[in-house]
């Protein structure tokens, strides 16, 4: 699935764009895009550790923390801006986005979707906070401080004036792809992925 | 030591000329062909030339023996470094303890004063003797620093990668201050007042943690207080050690021209801001703190990289993970050696 969801920002980013990754990790997604769209790619992370593997990669990155925003970039100065498996461990996440828009034409997200059946069937039945294969933590250590689904980003989005320009749920396997109807992503695709872009002011 | 001699005069910032000078300065490796592969290292406030191996003549190791040497982060099978102790200083360059030409006397406190700026371009004038153009990298720390970002700015198509660690673009307030208790020090007295100076130095280098965990409250020698002002803390008594230690191998009248340098260091005021100062640069960045620095936190860098990202430049940074503050890097660390290491073998 991670495969899938790597696979489906690699297709949306354009050939020879500049991507800058928020919460980069240690540089596989960046090092990915520049092999097969040869971008110009730019990492952000909070950890020492994936700083220095970007490094050894040849990756160029700033150690900090997105909860401050992106206060050094200047507007529109990256064509791509993704935040990936990262928007659910950030204190602002309304914050993020809007800079994600101001120094990004598009942003692509991805987040654990916590309407997935799983979740509710943790809560539901077993009365306990989701702990499923996606989402393996405690709820005491769970670095996913903000709880959200699919269907609450897209009425964030519509809240923000933030224009979702393709919506591509993450399925477990190729076969629920096929399965399931668009109306069933918030219930069955454990992961959402959304291109989104500033709607222009009139 | 090898010794650059210039008898053309060098204008300072201040105004004032120099009508000739010396720069003491050391290689390591071997000059490539293309003259592609030269490094140059730039020293901090108490620092030499002698940046590794032995010294034969002090017997000491070089202050950067653990990055700098064959097969280490700055890698002198690959690169030619070249390492020059600065303008003002009391290693072989030109300073206040040299002769002064005019009187035939040392110039002492008629030595001009000078900057960090005056000393790049005292280093820019041996670059040119060696007979190189481009340097593939300047790097340095602190004060070294200070210069890395200065050579970045004055000498734009000539340094194509600048490491700059636990540095920043003007001195915090703070740090200013302790610059100037150290200088008024040495003003009262030069011998007590050096060893003073230093003192306070060693203090705003390490981190409370440090001094904690490697002194803490522990007496010296007595089990109780003695009820005197003998020296009786172990801190006190590291921190005399140091002091008189430092007496004997630095200049009074050098540490107050090569303070004021730092204390003048400022690219915001020079430049009218920091966007302006870096817009002529080309060098590939590598901007580094120290977690634990108080004198020159992160904040600073942070501010450095940022206006180097609002220009588009190509720059990266990190803050090292260190309990030892400013002075950690000169000490052991992986990630520190693992960033240069990587940040000069890069090839984009």
């Amino acid at each position: 699935m991670k495969h899938y969801a790597q696979e489906q920002i690699i297709t949306h980013v354009p050939l020879q764009s500049k991507v800058l990754d928020l919460g980069c990790g240690d540089g596989a997604l960046l090092l990915k895009l520049n092999k097969i769209k040869k971008i110009k790619g730019y990492g952000i992370d909070i950890l020492i550790e994936n700083i220095v593997k970007c490094t050894e990669q040849g990756i160029s990155v700033y150690h900090g923390d997105l909860n401050e925003g992106l206060p050094g970039f200047a507007t529109h100065s990256y064509d791509i801006v993704i935040l990936s498996q990262t928007l659910q461990q950030i204190e602002d996440p309304k914050m993020v986005l809007e800079e994600m828009l101001r120094v990004g034409q598009q942003g692509i997200v991805t987040f654990p979707n916590f309407a997935y059946w799983k979740v509710r069937l943790n809560l539901f039945l077993k009365g306990s906070a989701p702990k499923t294969k996606h989402l393996p933590y405690e709820w005491y250590n769970t670095p996913n401080i903000r709880v959200l689904s699919i269907a609450d980003f897209k009425q964030l989005c519509h809240k923000l004036g933030i224009k979702i320009v393709k919506e591509i749920p993450i399925y477990t396997t190729s076969v629920q792809r096929q399965l399931f109807p668009k109306c069933l992503t918030n219930l069955f695709a454990p992961e959402g992925m959304f291109v989104i872009e500033k709607t222009a002011s009139l | 030591m090898k010794k650059f001699s210039s008898d053309q005069p060098l204008t300072l910032s201040s105004g004032k000329t120099l009508p000739s000078f010396k720069i003491a300065y050391d290689t390591y490796g071997t000059l490539n062909a293309t003259k592609s592969n030269a490094i140059l290292i730039c020293h901090a406030l108490s620092g030499d030339s002698h940046a590794t191996n032995l010294n034969s003549e002090t017997e000491n190791p070089g202050w950067w023996q653990l990055m700098i040497g064959p097969g280490k982060p700055i890698d002198t099978d690959q690169f030619f470094v070249i390492s020059s102790n600065v303008l003002g200083s009391c290693y072989g360059s030109t300073g206040p303890i040299s002769t002064n030409p005019e009187t035939q006397g040392p110039y002492h406190l008629s030595f001009p004063v000078i900057t960090i700026e005056d000393m790049v371009n005292a280093q820019a004038k041996l670059i040119d003797y060696l007979d190189i153009t481009t340097l593939f990298a300047v790097i340095g720390g602190s004060m070294g620093g200070m210069q890395t970002l200065q050579w970045s700015i004055s000498h734009p198509n000539r340094v194509k990668k600048a490491i700059v660690i636990a540095a920043a673009a003007q001195l915090g307030p703070q740090s200013l201050a302790f610059n100037t208790v150290g200088r008024e020090a040495v003003l009262t007295d030069p011998k007590h007042g050096l060893s003073i100076a230093r003192m306070i130095g060693h203090i705003t280098y390490r981190s409370d943690e440090s001094i904690g965990t490697k002194f803490g409250r522990k007496l010296q020698e007595n089990a109780d207080y003695g009820y005197a002002f003998s020296t009786e803390f172990e801190i006190e008594s590291y921190l005399k050690y140091q002091g008189e230690k430092f007496v004997n191998r630095f200049d009074a009248n050098t540490y107050l021209y090569l303070s004021k340098a730092m204390s003048y260091f400022d690219l915001i005021k020079t430049y009218g801001s920091l966007e302006s100062a870096f817009s002529p640069c080309t060098a590939q960045f590598l901007i580094m703190s120290i977690s634990s620095d108080w004198l020159y936190p992160s904040k600073q860098s942070r501010e450095l990289a940022k206006s180097l990202i609002k220009l588009n430049k190509t720059v990266s940074y990190c803050e090292i993970d260190s309990p030892h503050g400013h002075d950690s890097f000169l000490m052991e660390s992986d990630q520190l050696s693992t960033m240069i290491r990587c940040f000069l073998g890069s090839k984009s």
